[in-house]
């Protein structure tokens, strides 16, 4: 198997099994998974959650529980800007359906879709985002925008737009 | 007017206010150094953890559980305990412990070296929801570093022979992990899955070592307390709720926002503070604590004062604080089935009446909105929340019945008409 963790990232694995005492690795998982998951273009692959395991020498079905288990962690090829629009209570009285229509419409794809590009994913984002008091709201690229508008969403889609490299 | 911003963001005005200097400068970490100089530990240990039973304090998180007396559940085991703070903030509506984060960082940190010192704790973890990871984690990341650099963490501090060290985590999207025993199981790197209690995390937590959970507005508030005593802490707020705690206030609200108040402040009083419901529309109904408490309706919510006891005897609970307010015309039906959504999407699935039941409660409110209701939803509602309701292993299961049980209480006919209108909304 080719080695899919470049130094940069196992760096990073390292400083976070330090944080734990000797044989606890386990709990580096889901710092490991972001890191991976952030260099591989926002989506992860069995290959990467093996490689994952191997390297922090715990078993695979370790990773694979985490993986699949929370939310931030995408296991399909996702597109590679993400945009993850709060519609829980305090953002929906704030208009935040009209804002995931507007994005639906304007590129063309439904919530839980990346573009036919694979340049943005429309996440499908059921939690709430702690950021009420800015409703309505939206993560994009773990970026919190708030108090949003039609114009503010148009301005940030074109910016994406922009930046499909 | 009720002064605003007195313990936690009393430094909130100053936009500089997550520097250490800042924080220093305003009194900041006195209480940490006066410990570490305490000539008799234990007598320190002791005085710290009456000064928190003495002010009165109360775990914000959401259940209220009084500071002092957890932590005096804490054994001294000779092995290594730990303090962790719960700052997985994810109960919709909820949106303060980020303001903590991103502003008054260094009131927690300090607050988690009181805490751990004084349950015997020499490590500490800072749990922060993973959403956070590009937003106010970097800036608890910097004040970590700096307290560091400050010499006020570490082994031998100040060269005394206190150790204090403590780490920030970050988890990865999912509500149950504001659970206690279930941010423990993903601090472990498991799915967070809540375990069964007890044992308690103070006999059985982080890897099997006694631990202790707060959250984070709870640790941030200590350091303020232990400088300057527990009788002007609880000088504020009621003679049962004292002290402050900061109100998240979203909704259809003028100036949504963050508040610090007295507990006990007039539930009118904080509508002026927040400005007023939009477009000068009545009130219709309050969420008071977050989403997991009992909707209450204008009425109701308009005789009571925010705090611990007056909103139990109104039927619901102050929860996180979070008032999530309402204004005529919102459709409560559509308001309850966006609630079950959350509770249904974030189920862990380990106890069938949970991950079945929201399941269920989503799908008859999903027909119901689409027209597709059937007279006989709303007693199968009720069936299905009293059925998860007491019968799981943490409080997910209740918080995901308690909302359809208020929402039908006071908003009865709503469901009735739309159903008998095939998905008609009666408040529109």
């Amino acid at each position: 198997m080719d080695n899919l963790l470049p130094k940069n990232i196992t760096n990073t694995i390292d400083h976070w099994i330090q944080k734990f005492p000797q044989g606890k690795q386990r709990s580096a998982i889901i710092a490991a998974l972001h890191a991976v998951q952030h260099h591989n273009n926002g989506f992860l692959t069995n290959d990467l959650l093996n490689q994952v395991a191997e390297y922090i020498n715990i078993p695979k079905m370790n990773v694979y529980e985490v993986a699949t288990f929370y939310s931030m962690f995408q296991t399909q090829p996702v597109g590679k800007h993400e945009i993850a629009v709060c519609n829980n209570i305090s953002c929906m009285l704030r208009g935040s359906d009209e804002i995931i229509s507007h994005i639906e419409n304007k590129l063309n794809i439904s919530l839980g879709e990346s573009t036919s590009d694979d340049n943005i994913f429309l996440k499908k984002e059921e939690e709430c985002l702690a950021a009420c008091t800015g409703a309505p709201m939206m993560m994009v690229d773990h970026v919190y925008i708030e108090n949003l508008t039609i114009e503010k969403v148009d301005e940030v889609l074109e910016r994406l737009k922009k930046n499909n490299d | 007017m009720t002064e605003i911003n007195k313990v936690i963001f009393s430094n909130h005005e100053d936009a500089a206010s997550a520097s250490i200097e800042k924080y220093i400068s305003s009194g900041g970490y006195s209480a940490w150094k006066k410990i570490i100089q305490s000539s008799d530990q234990t007598k320190a240990r002791e005085y710290i953890i009456n000064e928190v039973k003495a002010s009165g304090l109360r775990g914000r998180g959401g259940a209220g559980f009084p500071t002092g007396k957890k932590w005096s559940f804490m054994p001294n085991s000779g092995k290594q305990q730990y303090i962790v703070c719960n700052s997985d903030e994810s109960e919709p509506g909820t949106c303060h412990d980020r303001e903590i984060l991103q502003r008054n960082p260094h009131a927690l940190i300090e607050g988690m070296a009181i805490g751990g010192f004084a349950i015997n704790a020499t490590v500490g973890y800072n749990y922060v929801r993973g959403e956070f990871i590009g937003d106010c984690y970097p800036q608890i990341e910097k004040s970590l570093e700096e307290a560091y650099e400050y010499g006020l963490l570490g082994k031998n501090i100040l060269s005394s022979s206190i150790n204090f060290d403590l780490y920030n985590y970050l988890g990865a999207g999912a509500y149950i992990c504001g659970e206690e025993t279930g941010l423990l199981e993903s601090l472990e790197g498991k799915q967070g899955k809540p375990r069964f209690k007890p044992p308690f995390p103070a006999n059985y937590g982080l890897y099997g070592a006694p631990t202790t959970v707060n959250n984070t507005q709870t640790l941030a508030t200590i350091p303020k307390i232990i400088e300057k005593g527990a009788e002007w802490y609880s000088s504020m707020g009621t003679e049962k709720s004292p002290g402050t705690i900061i109100f998240s206030v979203s909704g259809h609200i003028n100036k949504p926002g963050n508040y610090e108040l007295p507990l006990g402040i007039s539930f009118n009083e904080l509508m002026d503070i927040s400005g007023g419901i939009i477009d000068g529309k009545k009130l219709k109904a309050v969420i008071p604590g977050g989403s997991s408490t009992k909707v209450l309706p204008a009425d109701i919510i308009s005789k009571c004062t925010m705090d611990y006891e007056s909103l139990e005897e109104a039927g619901s609970a102050l929860g996180t604080g979070a008032v999530v307010v309402m204004a005529e015309g919102t459709c409560m039906v559509e308001m309850l089935k966006r609630i079950s959504r959350f509770y249904y999407a974030e189920s862990c699935g380990q106890c069938t009446p949970c991950r079945e039941g929201t399941g269920w409660l989503y799908r008859i409110l999903l027909r119901i909105t689409e027209g597709r209701g059937q007279e006989t939803d709303i007693n199968l509602l009720i069936d299905v929340a009293n059925r998860i309701e007491g019968n799981t292993i943490c409080a997910f299961g209740d918080a995901s019945a308690w909302p359809v049980q208020s929402f039908l209480h006071h908003y009865f006919e709503e469901f009735e008409f739309m159903i008998k209108n095939k998905g008609k909304s009666k408040a529109a």
